[in-house]
């Protein structure tokens, strides 16, 4: 075991991660451990773009941008938070230029923008131009330029190292993170960070769906690591499904592609969004998308002999808009599914795609332990985390906002913490849970499979708990879950290596997934109601009265060693707006 | 609307689509053996799946000590560059159908750059001659307070650089690079490129004496493999043969 310290540390190297590494590191010794080289974090394989109120290309102003969120969100977005994010979007966004990101630009030489769902002008008007793009890959944009400003910057970076726990201490009756553990992917070393402040940016979890246009890696490392040690995570119901998935393997097409006029289809060519949402049509947004898309499959007006997908057409635009504007998603229809968008329309569904609930933190970054009290030292940005800006469903091109204004904002607010607060002592042997988690898996002899439990998890959550879910089908969920978690006590592994172990790495990863579903579904079935991404037919409005609030899931251990998942409420922030009906 | 191909597409995966594929993968585990070696897997798998659907089946059904990296699974992170029948490519932007599968594929590690078990080799010396050219914007003056203006020619004129995800795929296919691993190689001169030729920066003659190292891009000797291997499609000889123009003419 080795020991390192450093006065900052954040967990992951994505936008989030290394928007706060480079704000971090000009303020406090910094250390970046990420599970991936930073440039392959999930943050290059965003598409579609960035949203701010520049006003670049129409009349825009982010009053009209903080709405949009808080109705995107269905009203569960906490408005004070909001209001942040749409005001700082616009620095945010000349931040990104000033490093070097390459944005398309106007006739005048400006940032361009185009239009995304729901996003609108004066307040549903109609769509706005509000998104900041790089052709269809302004998530790859970002990810490079911000690695190249931590090259510039000099950043530590220990690459390829999974932190797998955090440590948290009791001083004078409060709670305080302490540091993390990692493991070394190389080497199979166990590493102690000691650290003044800590910074979870270790992105999403959408691993636990089948189909999802998450990566491989998205197993919910850090949400899990907090969860396990008493932080409750907030709003893990809600889970946005992005319509337009590729048929069968989850692959996105942004919406980029419905905002340069891409029209979804049924089997009988009907432009069936005029039906769901008349003023918006294609770009409402996106759970209402969605929904849409699986009533029209139901109703039995889905696609091909099974009847089971629906069509992104694109054939009405002009070949050079496709080259210009969305090179990237028209070349996946070619190589996945052989398909010429310029003449075929591409087969969709949706697809599992972002998680708006996470580590719970105030608007500074800092993580909270109940519905009020912050974790001296511990902050989360980015998916990871739930300000919450998002509410019950994200709006696109609002994550990308988030990584950055959540990041640089967290990354300035540990760093001053850490210039201005002391080590706090480490616990006694550290690393002793994490030496127990890697030893009882490499030697466990148990007969069952990660594979095959990861396959059971995938396929119970995208029967159970997607884009419609009733009591049944979440109760089956919970029960899938609990089994699936008792199995994994008896999964081993066939790697016993130290070296490059990524067998073992991925039964930890399953672990994090089993652990995080069974919040998701016990988060879910207690919400009896229909809000943002969160859909219950059997309970099909938003029961404001009851529901206007935030889930908070924490860990409960019995004597026994057993463990449940307990359900507190947190109070929504609401400034500006009264909750109203949403329709597009 | 037509929907010609779709429907074809869908006949052919009314019938079984599974056929039985070998894998040929160059093993590699320094914890059990100095030498590397070949071994075989089979397993069915659909020919219009990838060659990373591939190497999952048999690292998750055959055999868990099967190493590589891999994350998005779509060509946009750039994990999993690997040589497959003797090329450099993505496995995840690898058709089976589209590499003769009647044959063994064949699956090893990129050339050049150390292989530390199975089909993951040591990046650091990748990412440290990127990290020399200087990848970063470079700018004097005051900041202006709105965003750099910036015409749609002149963000054309570097847009095929931009879209390097530093997979290694050119690097380790270039044969003066796996004879002289001093060589700055493609990838690095792609992304000092990117910035010569971006009308903001200002460090344009900095990176350009780098390149003009011994090591630098005169080594070049134009054999195209590195942009018959890019994933992303871009044409990384010319932009070489752009740079190598810059350094005569110092124009750019
Ligand atoms: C296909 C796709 C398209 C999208 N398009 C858009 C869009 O157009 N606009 C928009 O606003 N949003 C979009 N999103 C959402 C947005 O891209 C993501 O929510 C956002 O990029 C997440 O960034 P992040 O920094 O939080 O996490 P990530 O970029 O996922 O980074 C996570 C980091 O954490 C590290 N990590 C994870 N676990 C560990 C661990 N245990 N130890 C150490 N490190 C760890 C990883 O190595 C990685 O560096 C899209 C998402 C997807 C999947
Ligand atoms: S796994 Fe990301 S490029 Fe292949």
């Amino acid at each position: 075991m080795k020991i390192h310290k450093y006065d900052t540390v954040i967990v992951g190297a994505g936008g989030a991660g290394m928007r706060a590494a480079i704000e971090s590191t000009k303020r406090s010794r910094t250390a970046v451990l990420t599970k991936l080289y930073p440039t392959r974090s999930h943050t290059g394989a965003a598409q579609g773009g960035m949203a701010a109120a520049l006003a670049n290309v129409e009349e825009d102003n982010w009053e009209w941008h903080t709405f949009d969120t808080v109705k995107g969100g269905d009203y569960l977005v906490d408005q004070d938070a909001a209001e942040i994010l749409a005001k700082e979007a616009i620095d945010a966004v000349l931040d990104l230029e000033k490093m070097g990101l390459p944005f398309n630009r106007t006739p005048d030489g400006t940032i361009d923008q185009r239009r995304f769902g729901g996003h609108s002008r004066n307040h549903g008007e109609a769509p706005v131009r509000r998104s900041c793009y790089a052709a269809d890959r302004t998530g790859h944009m970002i990810l490079q330029t911000l690695y190249q400003n931590c090259v510039k910057e000099g950043v530590e970076f220990f690459n390829e190292f999974y932190v797998l726990d955090q440590l948290l201490v009791e001083e004078d009756g409060v709670k305080k993170s302490a540091g993390v553990v990692a493991y070394e992917l190389a080497t199979g070393e166990i590493h102690v960070f000691q650290a003044k402040a800590v910074i979870y940016a270790s992105g999403g979890t959408g691993k636990f769906f089948k189909v999802t246009s998450n990566a491989h890696t998205l197993t919910g490392d850090g949400q899990a690591a907090c969860y396990r040690r008493g932080l409750p995570l907030e709003d893990m119901e809600f889970f946005q499904f992005h319509p337009t998935g590729i048929w069968r393997m989850g692959i996105l097409l942004t919406e980029g592609a419905r905002g340069e006029g891409g029209i979804l289809r049924n089997k009988d060519g009907e432009r069936f969004m005029e039906k769901y949402a008349p003023v918006m049509k294609d770009l409402a947004s996106r759970d209402v998308v969605s929904r849409s898309i699986y009533t029209e499959i139901r109703e039995g007006r889905g696609c091909g002999p099974a009847g089971d997908h629906v069509y992104l057409d694109l054939t009405h635009l002009p070949p050079e808009q496709l080259d210009a504007k969305l090179p990237d998603i028209t070349e996946f229809a070619r190589t996945y599914l052989g398909i010429e968008p310029y003449t075929d329309p591409i087969p969709i569904q949706p697809t599992a795609h972002y998680a708006m609930g996470g580590i719970p933190t105030n608007v500074e970054g800092e993580v909270l332990s109940d519905n009020t009290t912050v974790v001296p030292g511990l902050y989360a940005a980015g998916e990871v985390a739930c300000v919450s800006v998002h509410g019950a469903n994200r709006l696109g091109t609002n994550s990308l906002l988030d990584i950055n204004v959540f990041g640089k904002r967290s990354g300035i607010a540990a760093a001053k913490y850490s210039q201005e607060n002391d080590y706090v002592e480490l616990p006694e042997n550290p690393a002793q849970q994490v030496v127990d988690m890697v030893e009882h898996l490499r030697n466990s002899t148990g007969k069952e499979r990660v594979a095959d439990l990861r396959l059971e998890l995938q396929e119970t959550m995208d029967a159970c708990v997607m884009v419609f879910r009733t009591e049944q089908t979440i109760k089956t969920a919970v029960e899938k879950i609990a089994e699936l978690r008792e199995r994994y006590k008896n999964v081993s592994v066939q790697d016993k290596g130290k070296r490059f172990n990524t067998d073992l790495l991925e039964a930890i990863e399953l672990g994090n997934l089993l652990d995080l579903a069974e919040v998701m579904a016990v988060s879910a079935l207690a919400r009896k109601e229909s809000r943002g991404g969160h859909y219950r037919e059997d309970y099909p409005n938003r029961d404001d009265v009851n529901f206007m609030r935030h889930t908070m899931a924490y860990r409960e251990v019995g004597a026994d060693g057993s463990d449940s998942v307990r359900l507190d409420y947190k109070p929504v922030v609401t400034t500006r707006y009264q909750p109203m009906e949403r329709k597009y | 609307m037509a929907t010609p191909t779709l429907e074809k597409m869908e006949e052919a995966a009314a019938a079984s689509p599974y056929i039985t594929v070998t894998f040929r993968i160059r093993r590699f585990n320094p914890e059990i053996s100095d030498e590397a070696q070949w071994q075989d897997f089979q397993i069915e798998i659909d020919p219009k799946e990838r060659v990373l659907d591939g190497l999952h089946k048999i690292k998750w059904d055959l055999d868990g000590t099967l190493t590589f990296r891999r994350s998005c699974a779509h060509g946009i992170c750039g994990s999993d560059a690997m040589r497959i029948n003797g090329k450099n490519r993505l496995a995840c932007k690898t058709l089976i159908k589209d590499i003769n599968p009647e044959k063994p594929i064949t699956v090893e590690a990129i050339k050049g750059l150390t292989v530390m078990k199975d089909l993951v080799v040591d990046m650091e010396p990748f990412f440290q001659a990127y990290r020399d050219v200087m990848p970063f914007l470079v700018t004097k003056g005051n900041e202006p307070t709105r965003e750099r203006l910036q015409s749609a020619e002149d963000r054309e004129r570097f847009d095929d650089t931009t879209k390097c995800i530093l997979c290694a795929a050119c690097t380790s296919s270039c044969p003066v690079f796996w004879n002289d691993g001093q060589y700055f190689g493609p990838a690095a001169i792609v992304n000092a490129h990117r910035f010569i030729f971006d009308s903001r920066d200002e460090a344009g003659e900095q990176r350009l004496e780098i390149l003009n190292d011994k090591d630098g891009v005169w080594r070049c000797r134009t054999t195209f493999n590195c942009t018959d291997a890019c994933p992303r499609g871009i044409e990384v000889t010319k932009a070489i043969q752009e740079v190598k123009r810059a350094l005569i003419t110092r124009r750019y």
